[in-house]
């Protein structure tokens, strides 16, 4: 069995010490909240922190709240499981309740919290390997190397945002709260994602993500999650796509997010295709053509357990799919 | 069925579905695996493995390394330069590399350390210079002519470019069988290598005791040829080391030959005089590997109107990797049993195995005859489909019969490849669903054959291949001691029963002593599902022997002829007065005293003529052969290309089923394998490096994606098995990939020539194309 490398463990009871710690520590420190993530990079020798500042005991993070007003507050150590399973969730936002439902394993949405998974350490199959694996390459851009094995010219780190819930958090164009040690910040979804492989978020070092807030759902939402996975379990994405469309008395589309994960280094949000769906009533061919525009807007690469051709024919499919989601009560 | 209260009333432990008698203990955890074990002062060991495919070691400086605090021994090759491998024809490995590393992963030193950080930390230290060279990472790279440049991976071998084995047999007149066909079906095939995945991690723990003794727990499959190999690398006297092969947690012919680890651990116990651990991680595992070999394979088969086979050529190329291990029986067996199953006018086979720079390939359940059976249960389906036939009756009608003799001389026992394929065909009525499901859903069929053991062992020696002792104890205790090592699929259980049956007293009675080269007769281990048939039979022989001993002091005592004592029920009583009875341990008393300590010995030998008289006559023979067929139902997504298997029906003839229930858990789990090899395993990669040698990135079928499986257990009775047993470990799994091959080909109207059935396959037969995938949208016609 691989082993954790040393370190020491820092468990707190409030956002505050845990800024502090991290702060105190700087780059010598990692917050952890499930592990399910940062101990498996860990035992490949991609993380070696020497404090990791525990978080599961900071009780405030772990409330989740929904009412019609505000919509829904979710503590970021809210588990992945008990999303999946609110009542709430799945009522209002069901792409959410669906793609938390598909992280993983059972195990691993038990353990695994919202917070961790939208902090989801960026993934290429270069990248996620042991210390000596990644010896024999000769090491890449992402850890102690000077190359993107991916795209072999690129300047930047190409690995892939492979979080589930990611796409679907900038669909319901969720506010993330960011506590630091000079005090609190909100990022709209759409800014917490960096474009860059190296770093998944803008969150710093010394910050925590505390808690989601998701707007109440407009009149006539519906939404939806795809993934597509070589099994149905204990597998990241190879594409996700999270629709959120929201629709007047006349079942004309007023507000339409498409979103792809799994893509690029962040979720990428396929303006024209939500263009295209405003104002429709989402008949057949304006499902096509927004499709058409997601197969146009995503390039992936050659870095996950699939090529890049099969991904790039999967978006127009899972595309149409997810948007037949929506559609299909409305007709 | 299997309450503890019944057993012993009605004294019938064979053909019951009794619990495991080491079940309770598996599944609390109770049960000792190799890792679990600890011992005062013990060492850690790690190995430091190579970075290159292909490339000569300059140099190595560990002096560093060895100044780490806790640092304690370090090993390179030049400590340990004795040349092993698990077949005597092929001695080419050594436990670490020396002059050359030959692929990525390959051990070239070892630490042992206090502690497993300061062993890996110190394997960072040692610094090896390296030259590297041209890596071989195809068939095609492997058959490159080598003349004008380049250098072989193993320089010293005597075959031309990187072939290391090749051979070619012919049976009947072959240009006459393909001569009188009315059609040929000529098609070319490629299975993808894949893994055995077994959940426990290989792991040796050694001790060497002050009178020099040395120790050694393994995860071993085979711990009498661990016990010779490890004499000879370590240069001592086979009497001074004992192997125990403790509970294995999964094998699958991936713990069936010594690997550097083992012999590693027995080194630097002897060394150090500290006992020493090494536990691989999973990565390490695909690098030691031995697993299912890509074989490429083309296949021309003659056939009749009536699909009568005329005549049949199977050439194989398997990638072996950088080493030997089992492949030339590997090799043999690509051709050696595909005229097992079906009747053939003549039969030709080449077979070559080459090296590449990858982790060496050797034998995973199934052992070579996977491969061409995929391709061969393909075919046949082709051919059935072009002349009209269903594939279960056309199967039914070609198949072997009982007691005869296979065109490549092999004999033939009992057979129940008619009543399996029967069976397949009526619960899932096949018949009436074949071709004509609606598009995207597919019904496919097949069968297989394969050995209860192979007819000669790996060295060659006219000793028995399997040893048992039984002895019975004053307080009517029975143990059984025998060499079998129990990698999971019930070989102790087997072993008590046998002699629980025998003897007429409760399996829980029955203690097992196995896997110990101290205190048990040699049985050659676990591989080639011989336990069953071969220490099965040593064990009812060993408890027959007791039996007599026993009948003659009960039938003294009881006053009648030892012929009427009957054994059951924990009593001997007279057959015709049942009331006339006598306790067994009273019995067994009685026996003791009037012939002293009560012993009985068996051993097995197979029958001298099982084979023919040719040159590589000595791969494929066996004492019997079992039987399998197999029913899959898919359902394909054309748009995404993604195959759910629905259901999958196997019927497997194991002759007798001595424990029904665990022979069903092994075609259950031979059946999850199987669509696993079939759909998603490959030993990919890219450049020179295993693209993902991790249990996450290597797809396995998670219970998500397993179907309703339905065992069926079909009976024959073998006269030379053990209760007339023959074997369930590996049969089962041949008929499956073939099976849900067939049924994707059913569901899409297209033949996918290679495995495993990914997506991306499914969209490129789809589209009609074999080349890079085309990004046009599916075809509308075919969307369900």
């Amino acid at each position: 069995m691989l082993r954790l490398p040393a370190f020491e463990f820092r468990p707190v009871r409030s956002v505050e010490d845990a800024a502090a710690l991290l702060s105190e520590y700087g780059s010598d420190a990692l917050p952890v909240a499930g592990g399910t993530d940062l101990y498996a990079n860990m035992k490949l020798g991609l993380f070696t922190p020497r404090v990791v500042v525990g978080l599961r005991s900071i009780a405030e993070l772990r409330r989740m709240h929904f009412d019609p007003a505000h919509g829904l507050r979710l503590g970021a150590l809210c588990s992945l499981d008990s999303i999946a399973r609110d009542p709430a969730v799945l009522l209002h936002y069901p792409a959410l309740a669906t793609a938390a439902a598909m992280v993983g394993t059972p195990e691993i949405r038990s353990m695994g919290t919202i917070g961790g998974n939208l902090c989801l350490e960026t993934r290429c199959t270069y990248y996620n390997q042991s210390a000596d694996w990644r010896k024999a390459l000769g090491y890449c851009l992402k850890r102690d190397g000077d190359l993107c094995r991916v795209a072999l010219h690129s300047p930047t780190c190409k690995a892939i945002n492979a979080s589930d819930t990611a796409p679907v958090m900038q669909a319901y164009d969720a506010r993330i709260s960011l506590v630091g040690p000079h005090g609190a910040r909100v990022v709209a979804a759409r800014d917490f994602f960096s474009n860059d492989g190296a770093h998944a978020t803008v969150r710093q070092s010394d910050e925590i993500l505390a808690e989601i807030a998701l707007p109440p759902p407009p009149r006539g939402a519906r939404s939806s999650y795809r993934k597509l996975r070589l099994r149905n379990a204990f597998d990241f994405p190879l594409l996700g796509v999270a629709v959120a469309v929201a629709t007047n008395e006349a079942g004309a589309c007023t507000q339409a997010r498409v979103l792809l994960g799994a893509v690029g280094s962040a979720p990428i949000e396929v303006e024209g295709a939500g263009a295209l769906l405003l104002g429709s009533h989402f008949a057949a061919a304006t499902l096509a053509d927004a499709a058409e525009e997601v197969f146009r807007a995503g390039k992936p690469l050659e870095n996950a357990n699939a090529s890049l051709l099969y991904r790039k024919r999967m978006l127009r499919v899972l595309a149409q799919r997810a948007l037949e989601d929506v559609a299909a009560p409305l007709r | 069925m299997g309450n503890n209260g019944a057993r012993s009333t009605e004294g019938r432990v064979v053909g019951a579905a009794l619990p495991r008698i080491d079940g309770y203990a598996k599944v609390t955890g109770a049960a000792l695996f190799a890792d679990d074990m600890a011992f005062p002062r013990m060492l850690f060991g790690r190995l430091l493995r190579s970075p290159h495919a292909h490339a000569r070691i300059l140099s190595i400086d560990y002096e560093k390394a060895l100044r780490l605090p806790g640092v304690v021994a370090i090993a390179t090759g030049r400590d340990l330069p004795v040349r092993y491998g698990i077949l005597p024809s092929t001695q080419d490995e050594t436990v670490f590399a020396i002059e050359k590393v030959r692929y990525v992963g390959e051990p070239v030193a070892g630490i042992v350390a206090e502690d497993e950080r300061t062993a890996q930390r110190a394997a960072a230290l040692i610094e090896v210079r390296y030259e590297a060279l041209p890596s071989v990472m195809s068939i095609d790279d492997a058959l490159r002519d080598l003349t004008e440049n380049g250098e072989k991976i193993h320089p010293e071998s005597r075959k031309s470019n990187n072939v290391h084995k090749d051979v070619h047999l012919t049976f009947g007149d072959i240009e006459a069988g393909f001569a009188d066909a009315d059609r040929v079906f000529d098609d070319e095939y490629f299975f993808e290598g894949n893994t055995h995945a077994a959940l426990e991690e290989h792991s040796a723990v050694a001790i060497c005791g002050a009178d020099g003794k040395l120790t050694l727990w393994s995860s071993t499959q085979t711990p009498h040829y661990l016990h010779r190999v490890a004499a000879a690398v370590l240069e001592m006297p086979a009497s001074r080391i004992r192997i125990i092969a403790p509970p294995i947690g999964g094998g699958f012919g991936g713990k069936t030959e010594p690997v550097a680890h083992e012999l590693a651990a027995a080194y630097f116990a002897r060394a150090t005089g500290r006992p020493v651990k090494f536990t691989l991680t999973r990565e390490e595992i695909f690098y030691t590997h031995r697993g299912r070999h890509p074989v490429r394979i083309h296949l021309q088969t003659g056939v009749k109107n009536d699909g009568t086979i005329t005549a049949c050529r199977l050439q194989t190329w398997l990638d072996g990797g950088a080493f030997g291990s089992y492949g030339v029986a590997t090799t043999y067996y690509t051709g050696a049993l595909l005229p097992v199953t079906y009747k053939m006018g003549a039969y030709a086979f080449d077979g070559c195995r080459v090296y590449t720079n990858k982790p060496p390939c050797g034998p995973k359940r199934g052992h070579g005859t996977t491969q061409p059976r995929y391709a061969f249960e393909s075919q046949l389906d082709d051919i059935a489909n072009a002349l009209g036939l269903d594939a279960g009756a056309y199967r039914a009608a070609i198949a072997v019969v009982p007691y005869s003799r296979t065109i490549n001389h092999l004999r033939v026992t009992s057979c129940g490849i008619r009543e399996a394929l029967s069976a397949v065909a009526e619960r899932t009525d096949y018949g009436a669903k074949h071709g004509k499901l609606a598009p995207g859903r597919g019904i496919g069929l097949a069968a297989s054959a394969y050995l209860c053991g192979a007819g000669l062992p790996i060295y060659w020696n006219p000793m028995p291949h399997s040893g048992a002792v039984v002895k019975v104890d004053r307080g009517g205790g029975v143990t059984v001691f025998c060499g079998t090592s129990d990698c999971g699929q019930g070989s102790q259980n087997m072993l008590a029963a046998i002699v629980a049956e025998t003897l007429g007293v409760d399996i829980l009675d029955v203690s097992v002593c196995a896997g110990d080269t101290d205190l048990t007769p040699v049985d050659l281990g676990s591989y080639s599902s011989r336990v069953t048939f071969m220490a099965g039979n040593a064990a009812r022989s060993a408890a027959l022997e007791v039996r007599e001993r026993i009948a003659a002091a009960a039938a003294a005592e009881l006053g009648i002829a030892p012929e009427r004592c009957a054994f059951a029920s924990g009593r001997i009583f007279d057959r015709d007065e049942p009331d006339r009875a006598l306790a067994f341990v009273d019995a067994a008393r009685a026996a003791e005293a009037r012939c002293g300590t009560l012993v009985g010995v068996g051993s097995y030998t197979p029958p001298a003529d099982l084979h023919g008289d040719f040159k590589g006559s000595g791969v494929g023979p066996s004492p019997a052969y079992s039987y399998s067929a197999c029913v899959a139902e898919v359902e394909v997504d054309f748009e995404t290309g993604e195959v759910r298997v629905d259901r999958i029906v196997l019927a497997h003839d194991c002759g007798r089923a001595l424990n029904p229930s665990i022979v069903e858990g092994q075609i259950e789990g031979s059946a999850y394998m199987g669509m696993g090899e079939a759909l998603m395993e490959e030993s990919a990669f890219r450049d020179d490096l295993h693209r993902i040698p991790n249990l996450l990135d290597y797809k396995t079928p998670t219970m998500l994606d397993t179907p309703s499986i339905e065992a069926i257990v079909i009976e024959t009775e073998e006269l030379e098995g053990p209760y007339g047993a023959k074997e369930a470990g590996e049969g089962p799994l041949n008929p499956v990939i073939p099976a849900i091959a067939n049924a994707v080909a059913d569901a899409i109207g297209a033949r996918i020539f290679a495995t495993p059935i990914v997506p991306e396959r499914v969209l490129q037969a789809l589209d009609g194309t074999t080349g890079p995938l085309r990004l046009r949208a599916p075809v509308a016609a075919r969307t369900a």
